[in-house]
């Protein structure tokens, strides 16, 4: 293989000249097409090559309950590859908007250099709504790089807990799935709780199933309608060798908090996946906007915009008609939300699930509606 | 034209607070209408008119690369042209106004777009997005009414210099994307100036805008020409660059041109203008200061939709592809209230503009006291103006605009 490599190089002469022709072609490149650039106008063409913008191409939508879904994206050449139990950031046009939510990815690395997420539709959720109900394959959706520090160690320990609620499952499945469609299965002794709300909504229901009836795991079901929510406490019956375990959980803050302090006070370490970290306050009016380059914490009320606020306070904003025409005043909104006071609108933007960049709000217009970090 | 508030026959006179306030709440509920349903076809509209647009581009540049054929430079050189309007009007203008910003892609954004124009988007947005836009029509704040250069008031001062302003207009229809970056950077204003009185901003904003020249001269005048070269397309394709590049300045001037300047437009003072002026007053200036053009669907998005120059003042940041569909709406507003929706087809509207731009050129009721019989003796006349003294010049001003009235008076008494 190394000589391989070393071949095919000499063949090309030096490394540092084709890189310079490269370079310069590429110039030329960008010189045809200003103000754009050769990444631009290829975006036209082949919207997946490498060095370009991540994005994936929707393969199929395969429903796993009757509001939720797999979505089997393949990614663009630049997709890095990720470990099982990650999560990706993805961007979705709804009804025009570009909207970015976190999901866990349920299929670990794929010989086709497929990924998946599993979505489960939530109340008012306009994304993932979007996703289980309208998302078709041949969809261009936008992803960022894989994150999250929710996975497994290697060499794996002998003893595995996994607990899971709801839609918590999706990074374990993807843990599962990547441990047990190997060649050559691995030797562990694994136990899931799985917590649902009742059987028909438990995602990936037969397949974890399976996996018991393999042999893979030992799986404990829990149906809040049939058993009652999950006392915490009753994991010491459930498992009695919990102590033994590597512990991993992943699913609603409630749950979380309860086991993280049952196994603090146990002295056990335990690995957790939050949904959604932040609480957020889109309820009452007005709050506290934070300037982060310029340090500064302006409080507004409901009916000032944040230009004026923040100008009364002393910080050097960015600023035109004043009257929500010209754009001249638009800043990143990294965290938070606000509101337009000319149509009562809601613009909300959450770490980790709108864009990295933040959302652009115009600060003219614009009262805070609860906290705000604004990038300015 | 005259600032609303000196005309005899005031056009909003008949209006009352309330009327104002009003006008203001119902196209504020048009407005609203478009917001709520702004979504997909909207996204695909302007996504599909940007690829569209850069293929065309792409394709006519590629059909250039022979242009030593004549048949492929004139296809090439239509191609290139329409792409290069399209860029500028439906595209740029509308995105750069912020009107595709709630779509939240970072490529289509106001704050990240940049066009195929002499003047950085930058400079472009605050002159015109801020200034124009916020001052629409006010005498002495809205530098778009004549750029400056031109006399497009009966109430400004007449100056012999003003002669020349046909020419001037047409020399700078011809190089508009130069005479619009001027202009951004107030460059007469500034050059004035002593050099070390010279703001910080218009140091920075000459730098940005040479930059941007040179990037765009070499790419229309150095690179596509030398990649023709291999066909012996060099010269040719340096033609068609520039042609194309006139033919979309040509249009984009006399687009706008329409927008403002035709007769019937109402002009502003500064004075009349409340310190802090309502929703409905705002919304009131914008609708007699613009004027539509009216045509097919095809004539509005060669015009970037800036045929619906009323509505486009009334809603900036409203998808330029909703403008016409909000048209009637406006236009029925109008009606209520009694007030002039001024709307001609192109040719008219253009005829008009420069019929103004050459009857202002002449002092105030010249060209009304004028007719083919005592020509001589006008020409003559106008040249003593002209080399009179600032006095006398007065005197023989106001003595013409004399003449012009009793004429008038003449006119409508027979």
């Amino acid at each position: 293989m190394s000589e391989a490599i070393s071949l095919r190089r000499s063949t090309l002469g030096a490394p540092g000249a084709g890189l310079a022709l490269r370079k310069r072609l590429r110039a030329v490149a960008d010189a045809a097409v200003h103000p754009l650039t050769l990444d631009d106008v290829l975006d036209h063409f082949h919207p997946l090559r490498r060095d370009t913008e991540l994005r994936g191409r929707i393969v199929s939508v395969t429903p796993e309950t009757a509001e939720s879904a797999t979505i089997l994206i393949k990614p663009g050449k630049g997709w890095t590859g990720h470990v099982p139990g990650q999560y990706v950031r993805v961007g979705v046009d709804v009804d025009g908007v570009r909207l970015w939510r976190t999901y866990s990815l349920t299929h670990g690395p794929r010989p086709d250099r497929n990924i998946s997420i599993t979505v489960k539709a939530i109340p008012d959720g306009v994304v993932s709504g979007h996703l289980v109900h309208r998302a078709r394959a041949g969809q261009l959706i936008h992803l960022a790089p894989a994150e999250g520090e929710f996975t497994l160690p290697t060499p794996l320990p002998g003893k595995l807990l996994l607990v899971t609620a709801g839609s918590g499952i999706t990074p374990v499945i993807g843990m599962l799935r990547n441990l047990f469609l190997r060649a050559t299965p691995v030797d562990a002794d694994i136990v899931l709780v799985s917590v649902n709300q009742s059987e028909s909504t438990a995602i990936f229901r037969d397949e974890l199933r399976e996996h018991a009836a393999k042999g893979h795991i030992t799986l404990i079901e829990r149906f809040d309608d049939r058993d009652g929510l999950l006392d915490v406490d009753t994991i010491d019956a459930l498992v009695p060798d919990y102590a033994e375990r590597l512990a991993y959980a992943c699913g609603p803050a409630g749950l979380l908090d309860a086991l993280e302090q049952h196994h603090a006070e146990r002295g056990l370490e335990l690995t957790t996946e939050r949904f959604r970290p932040v609480a957020l306050a889109t309820e009452g009016e007005g709050g506290s906007v934070t300037f982060t380059k310029a340090g500064t914490e302006v409080e507004a009320d409901g009916a000032t915009p944040i230009l004026d606020a923040a100008e009364a306070a002393g910080v050097l904003m960015p600023s035109g008609c004043r009257m929500g025409i010209c754009m001249g005043c638009v800043l990143p909104m990294k965290e938070g939300a606000v509101r337009d006071l000319r149509t009562g609108e809601l613009t909300v933007a959450v770490p980790g699930e709108t864009h990295a960049d933040g959302v652009p709000i115009q600060t003219c217009i614009s009262a805070p509606a609860g906290a705000c970090r604004i990038d300015h | 034209m005259t600032t609303v508030t000196n005309k005899a026959d005031n056009p909003i006179a008949h209006l009352s607070e309330q009327d104002i306030a009003e006008i203001g709440e119902k196209l504020d509920a048009i407005r609203q209408e478009v917001i709520d349903s702004r979504g997909d076809d909207d996204a695909n509209y302007i996504r599909g008119m940007i690829d569209f647009q850069r293929k065309l581009e792409l394709g006519s540049r590629a059909v250039l690369l022979f242009s030593v054929l004549p048949p492929a430079w004139l296809i090439g050189t239509a191609g290139l042209s329409v792409a290069k309007i399209l860029e500028n009007m439906e595209i740029g203008h509308n995105v750069l106004h912020g009107q595709w910003d709630w779509m939240r892609d970072s490529k289509i954004h106001s704050t990240t777009w940049e066009w195929d124009n002499a003047t950085p988007a930058e400079n472009w947005k605050h002159s015109h997005n801020q200034v124009h836009h916020t001052y629409t029509n006010i005498i002495g704040k809205d530098n778009d009414l004549g750029y400056g250069i031109m006399r497009v008031d009966e109430e400004q001062k007449w100056y012999p210099m003003y002669l020349a302003q046909p020419l001037w207009n047409f020399v700078n229809a011809c190089f508009f994307e130069y005479g619009i970056a001027a202009y951004d950077l107030d460059l007469g204003r500034n050059l004035s100036r002593p050099k070390d009185k010279r703001p910080e901003s218009f140091k920075r904003g000459v730098k940005a805008t040479l930059a941007k020249i040179r990037k765009q001269a070499t790419k229309d005048y150095v690179v596509h020409p030398l990649l023709s070269a291999p066909t012996g397309s060099l010269l040719p394709t340096l033609a068609a660059n520039f042609v194309a590049n006139v033919v979309r300045n040509l249009w984009s001037h006399s687009v706008i041109m329409c927008g403002h300047f035709p007769e019937g437009v109402e002009t502003f003072e500064l004075a009349s203008i409340p310190e802090k002026e309502s929703r409905g007053a705002w919304y009131l200036r914008q609708m007699l200061g613009s004027a539509n053009i009216s045509g097919s669907k095809l004539m509005h998005i060669m015009t970037g939709n800036l045929s619906h120059q009323i509505e486009h003042h009334l809603f900036p940041d409203l998808p330029s592809n909703r403008y016409a569909e909000v048209a009637p709406k406006v236009r029925a507003v109008f009606d209520e209230y009694g007030l002039t929706y001024l709307s001609r087809p192109l040719p008219q509207q253009v005829a008009s503009a420069w019929h103004k731009v050459v009857r202002l050129s002449f002092p105030n009721g010249w060209l009304e006291t004028t007719n083919a019989k005592n020509l001589p003796q006008q020409l003559a006349a106008l040249y003593k103006i002209a080399t009179a003294d600032k006095r006398k010049r007065r005197v023989m001003l106001r003595l013409l605009e004399r003449k012009a009235a009793e004429q008038q008076e003449l006119a409508t008494a027979a």
